[in-house]
């Protein structure tokens, strides 16, 4: 009962998803739009200066303070390989709330929040191993465009992301 | 009465493990010789707490043992047997038992069983066997209310703690109307249920044989209100009940007048009712002749009992009111706490930064803003002090458990120990209250096992047979020093250094006392000449002093053979804010702790020289110290390539020190501490991170793997 009341759980409520759809919050990425479910995004926020974590892998830009929780800050363009884009002003981190841990996720923009029933979700492709497709949910349509479904929660927590103690350390 | 019983569990489960720990503490205070009758009513009161509770919640087990336990303390309460050591002995396994199925109940193991049939079968010997045995003359006079008035005019303490207790025992006028539904056994059943909140009193009642009708009783006991009411609603119509407090001294004249009531069908609330007489009279100034010798010396009694509670020496009477004093406390979750201390964390960076833009501001123009905001700032303090209070307890939650402790192991090792407590009302933060415990049992164990000599030996050396063993804590400076002193035999300095020659430790006859002391922490130290372990624990000193260094302290040795051993404890206040200095490395700020620096410097011409042309090391008072550049261990662009620019700040962690090279020192702050690991991961070299006035998140060094780890663990985590 004393769980209830933490901040991100009262923050993350807010809007509720519709029967029988998914609400998606969807973001650019240089040219390629990508899709996570947003129940996971806590809040957006503008870029403030992080502080560098020693050691780290580039992609983890350091970390935040947000309303006096540090919260590490991950670049999505460094770790999908995009042309790395200056922060300016327009530079959005969304406030992800995965597997009880908060972390702030760099990209391009947000676009808007869309409803993809699940006939406008295909499966994601195979590309034969060359590159690892585990994070990805599937493609959603949308008026022609294509969305990349991401399972935030996987990638968050996966091995290579670092953002998470090591079995073995 | 379907009500689920589970959610109340939790608290009674917290209540019982407190009045455990309560009987425990008065069984060990009890004077053996001429027992205080209201010792033995507080233990009576105790048992008897946890018996209704447990029968309450439908814990039979735990209601058998106290029943027996009940029995056994009724007979010695009122003088019918006389109090033995073994009893005592006998009473402390049986709240040994109790706790176990306390743990048992709650989830963690399951009870001896063999040990509840062995403590039942002694507490019924020692009912029955000495049934016949004459009463001591002390227990004696006991039910005699005359002694008790005795007892109030040489101890007129007790007489502020009436009014102070007096929510505790309070007496309600009941009345409440039962329906015509109403049936024999409820009425039956409300008095077993009021009985066991205390002293229950049928005034007035329906015409004989009815059943239905208008009821008034009256009850003195500890219960609350709502507790009462509780119990009416359940079967009375709650419109219709009425419960009023009534002024205890007035009910203590009716209570004395009057003989047991009629009404005591049950055997259940008469050993309470009983219990209660002689307390209400010792709690009130009803005796005519010591009262005017009372009122003319409250105040003077007064003074003293505030002068007792400051120095920390609470005269006895005092002591014993102390448990109902928590009447007026609630419990609260820790997160919740520390959600709140979170929250004023972050108000006071708030607030740092308004200052920063408000400095900027015209003062003329802008008088009523830069009024508010010294006014804020001061508020945020204010509030900030108030909300860290709420995390600290007394330092008396840790040693309250030691007087067993050392009562156990000195009968197990046959010798005589005395503990003596001093400054428990200090206060320290609960995180280290919790974590200081094993390092402190395993200092009074050291001093009873090693310190503390045998009564021969001790005689011989001219020093009383019994040993004293002190744990003393204060305040000084914005540390708290707890400290374990006993009057043994003191440590051997030439055992201590031939130990260490023999492991091949480098240790000159000119060593200084406190460096020699300082080896019995050393890891591996075989101690077993020193230090033999009483019951195979496998914890060495190495280990205690790195618990006490884990949460930011330090110990320190006095001995001198003959004399006495005193080790002192030296801690933080708070495990939530940190003395910190910060340092630039870079565009970096890094927090190291103050308590790791030896000291700051800035080296002249030819003092850092390097080795093997890898190595760097700085040569200080006369010591040559490795030398580690921040900027390379957290791989920053330093603003001055040149070693002999940099500040050289000397750490000293686990016995080892090390020159650390930063760029520059900013200040000394003090900081609260925000783990990074609840939302990214360990960082080696960090210990945590802070929050700086001007919003940005700073790293608090962590200056143990800084230190050790330099040449293994960094090129590992990279």
């Amino acid at each position: 009962m004393i769980q209830a009341t933490s901040a991100a759980g009262a923050t993350n409520g807010a809007s509720a998803p519709g029967q029988g759809s998914n609400e998606i919050l969807t973001f650019t990425l240089g040219s390629e739009e990508y899709g996570i479910e947003i129940l996971k995004v806590q809040e957006i926020r503008g870029y403030d200066a992080v502080t560098r974590i020693a050691n780290a892998p580039d992609f983890i830009k350091g970390v935040m303070n947000l309303r006096g929780i540090i919260v590490p800050i991950v670049d999505m363009r460094i770790k999908f390989n995009l042309p790395v884009v200056e922060y300016n002003t327009l530079t959005v981190v969304i406030i992800l709330n995965v597997a009880g841990r908060v972390v702030g996720m760099v990209v391009d923009g947000v676009s808007d929040v869309i409803a993809l029933s699940a006939d406008q979700v295909k499966p994601a492709p195979e590309f034969n191993g060359s590159f690892d497709t585990a994070f990805l949910q599937g493609m959603g349509t949308v008026n022609e465009r294509m969305l990349i479904l991401l399972d935030i929660e996987k990638l968050m927590g996966s091995a290579d992301m670092a953002l998470v103690n090591e079995m073995v350390h | 009465m379907s009500m689920d019983m589970s959610q109340f569990y939790q608290i009674f489960f917290e209540e019982s493990a407190e009045l455990l720990a309560e009987m425990e503490n008065l069984l060990l205070k009890i004077d053996m010789e001429s027992p205080d009758i209201e010792e033995l009513n507080a233990i009576f009161r105790v048992a008897h707490s946890i018996k209704g509770g447990a029968s309450t919640f439908g814990f039979t087990d735990m209601t058998d043992v106290t029943h027996v336990l009940e029995s056994l303390l009724d007979r010695v309460r009122k003088g019918q047997l006389a109090l033995t050591a073994d009893m005592v002995d006998t009473f402390l396994k049986a709240g040994d038992v109790l706790k176990g199925q306390l743990a048992g109940h709650r989830g963690d193991g399951a009870a001896d069983a063999a040990a509840v049939e062995f403590v039942c079968a002694a507490l019924k010997r020692l009912a029955g066997g000495n049934a016949a045995a004459t009463p001591s003359p002390a227990a004696a006079p006991v039910v005699a209310p005359v002694a008790v008035t005795v007892q109030s005019t040489t101890s007129p303490a007790p007489v502020r703690e009436a009014a102070e207790s007096a929510p505790a025992l309070d007496c309600y006028a009941i009345e409440f109307t039962l329906s015509a539904t109403a049936t024999a056994a409820t009425v039956v059943n409300l008095r077993t249920n009021l009985g066991a909140l205390g002293g229950l009193e049928a005034l007035s009642g329906p015409p004989a044989g009815a059943l239905a009708g208008v009821y008034r009783w009256r009850l003195a006991g500890s219960a609350s209100e709502e507790d009462v009411w509780e119990v009416l609603a359940f079967v009375a119509d709650p419109a219709l009940i009425k419960i009023e407090r009534e002024a205890v001294a007035a009910q203590s004249a009716v209570v004395i007048g009057d003989a047991v009531p009629a009404s005591t069908d049950h055997g259940f609330f008469e050993p309470l009712y009983e219990a209660l007489v002689p307390q209400t009279v010792s709690e009130t100034k009803a005796p005519p002749p010591a009262a005017i010798a009372l009122v003319a010396c409250a105040a003077q009694q007064d003074h003293k009992r505030r002068a007792g509670d400051e120095t920390g020496n609470n005269p006895a009477p005092v002591k014993a009111a102390a448990p109902n004093a928590d009447a007026t406390s609630i419990r609260v979750g820790v997160e919740r706490v520390d959600q709140l201390i979170n929250l004023v964390g972050e108000l006071v960076i708030t607030h740092a930064m308004l200052a920063q833009t408000t400095s900027r501001v015209d003062p003329v123009a802008h008088e009523g803003l830069l009024k508010g905001m010294s006014m804020l700032a001061h508020n945020t303090r204010a509030l900030q002090e108030a909300v860290m209070s709420i995390r600290m307890m007394p330092i008396s939650f840790v040693f309250s458990r030691f007087p067993r402790v050392v009562r156990d192991l000195a009968g197990k090792l046959n010798k005589e120990v005395e503990l003596k407590t001093v400054g428990e009302n200090t206060e320290l933060d609960k995180g280290l209250v919790e974590k200081i415990a094993d390092p402190l049992n395993h200092l009074v164990r050291n001093s009873i096992d090693h310190g503390i000599e045998t009564p021969e030996k001790r005689l011989a050396a001219g020093k009383p047979a019994k040993g004293t063993i002190t744990l003393r804590a204060f305040h000084q400076g914005g540390n708290i020093v707890i400290e374990v002193s006993d009057d043994g035999a003191g440590l051997n300095r030439e055992k201590i250094l031939a130990k260490a020659r023999s492991q091949g430790m480098p240790v000159p006859d000119t060593m200084p006392d406190q460096e020699v002391w300082q080896l019995i922490f050393a890891a591996g130290f075989s101690t077993a000449e020193i230090v033999t372990d009483v019951s195979g624990r496998g914890v060495g000193m190495d280990v205690v002093r790195r618990n006490i260094q884990g949460i930011g302290g330090g110990i320190e040795i006095d001995s001198t053979l003959g004399v006495g051993t005193r080790m002192s404890i030296r801690l933080p206040l708070t495990l939530a804010i940190l003395d910190g200095m910060s340092v630039s490395v870079g565009n970096e700020v890094f927090i190291i702790p103050l308590t790791y620096i030896v000291e700051s410097l800035q080296p002249k011409a030819g003092e850092v020289k390097s080795v093997n042309n890898q190595g760097t090391v700085i040569h200080v008072r006369g010591e040559y110290l490795p030398v580690v550049r921040a900027h390379e261990v957290f791989k920053i662009a330093p603003r001055c390539a040149d070693v002999n620019a940099g500040i050289f700040v000397i750490l000293e962690a686990e016995g080892c020190k090390k020159a650390l090279v930063v760029d520059e020192l900013l200040g000394q702050h003090q900081v609260v501490i925000k783990s990074l690991e609840s939302n990214y991961r360990k960082v080696h070299g960090i210990s945590g991170a802070t929050i700086m006035g001007d919003g940005r998140v700073a790293l608090i060094l962590d200056v143990g793997e800084v230190v050790r780890g330099q040449k293994r663990g960094l090129r590992v985590a990279a």
